[in-house]
């Protein structure tokens, strides 16, 4: 009987897990940070399943490997909450919304995508994404580089990205071993 | 074979996908345009523009078109998941030792070392979209310079001026 209950009450729990974070993939347009506010509202103040300090760490956490925050943080507050199933429950949810929305737009726009209004909002778009990303270079340039070492390893990176083509892979390996020599030893 | 392909790949672009959104665009654009080409570099800035639109990182947007496009929905399915798999265990492995992580050294180091080549990868993207024929007109440069002034003058949501963008080019472009 205890164990039937107990099933019962974790079963309850990974299905709440599963809509809280699917809720919360429904409402992530536009980026990862936009959406913790959301989710510490769902995780700690409303079903207190975490705390907030652990809810803070995890945050931490989530920016300092990579995969989109909004994917880290759930898996940190899944495990928190009912261990590994709970981090696979709630990453599932959590990009549920925006697989299913691409699976019904590639299925759908495939068969439009030539259409010459379709090719011209396209073009006005493209120059809006350029303006996207650009302003994006200036917001986390300014909270990145903070020193002349900084802008110079930038600078450079961007020189071998754009006229030696390397591979982004090894952009983000030079960096990272200039990163533990360059860096403060205690 | 193909859904080996996309698994391997996919898994790649998760593991290397620090610094959130525009900065994993270079790395799907040399793996799947250049070097599998799986999509063209059209189609690959529609699918940027179409995952700003739609709920969820680029990332993961991108992972699932591709692997639709390729593979079908077993494709797809193959291609989120490998996407998302890296972080997930590397996170898995991470929350037993927490505060350690988050104060060593190491990682420290490691974290803002990665900074600069965050800031270069992005303004790459930014170059690579512009020289790839993102902005080919003049048309196109007001565009984009009148987007650029809204999102940072006014704050307009970057949504509203994509889409505004949008019917711009179907109302100049016709």
């Amino acid at each position: 009987m205890n164990v039937k209950e107990d099933t019962r009450s974790k079963l309850d729990l990974l299905l709440s897990i599963f809509i809280v974070f699917f809720k919360i993939g429904v409402f992530t347009w536009g980026g990862g940070y936009a959406m913790l506010p959301l989710i510490k509202n769902e995780v700690v103040e409303k079903k207190k399943w975490i705390g907030s300090e652990d809810f803070i760490d995890g945050i931490g956490v989530s920016q300092s490997i990579p995969g989109p925050i909004a994917i880290n943080t759930a898996t940190f507050v899944g495990y928190r909450i009912c261990g590994t199933l709970g981090s696979i429950v709630a990453v599932t949810g959590a990009i549920l919304p925006s697989f299913v929305t691409i699976i019904l737009v590639a299925m759908f726009f495939l068969g439009f995508r030539e259409l010459t209004a379709v090719q011209d909002f396209f073009k006005g778009a493209n120059p809006a994404i350029v303006a996207l990303i650009i302003s994006a270079v200036i917001d986390i340039g300014r909270d990145a580089l903070k020193r002349y070492r900084e802008v110079i390893i930038a600078s450079i990176l961007l020189f071998l990205l754009l006229y030696f083509k390397i591979h982004p892979i090894l952009a983000i390996v030079i960096s990272a071993i200039l990163g533990l020599f360059l860096g403060e030893k205690k | 074979m193909i859904l080996i392909q996309l698994f391997l790949i996919f898994a790649q672009i998760g593991l290397f996908a620090f610094g959130g959104g525009y900065a994993i665009l270079p790395l799907i654009e040399k793996e799947i345009v250049n070097n599998f080409h799986w999509l063209t570099y059209k189609e690959f800035l529609e699918v940027v523009t179409i995952s700003q639109l739609t709920p969820g990182p680029i990332s993961i947007n991108a992972a699932t078109f591709v692997g639709y496009k390729v593979g079908g929905i077993l494709g797809s399915i193959v291609a989120t998941v490998s996407v998302c798999l890296p972080s997930v265990i590397i996170i898995l492995i991470v929350v037993r030792f927490l505060k350690k992580f988050e104060t060593n050294i190491w990682v420290t180091n490691i974290l803002k070392g990665l900074r600069p080549a965050v800031v270069a990868l992005i303004a790459s993207a930014a170059y690579s979209i512009i020289k790839g024929g993102g902005i080919s007109d003049i048309k196109g440069i007001i565009i984009g310079v009148v987007s650029f002034l809204l999102l940072r003058s006014k704050k307009l949501n970057p949504i509203l001026i994509l889409i505004l963008a949008g019917i711009v080019g179907v109302i100049v472009y016709i």
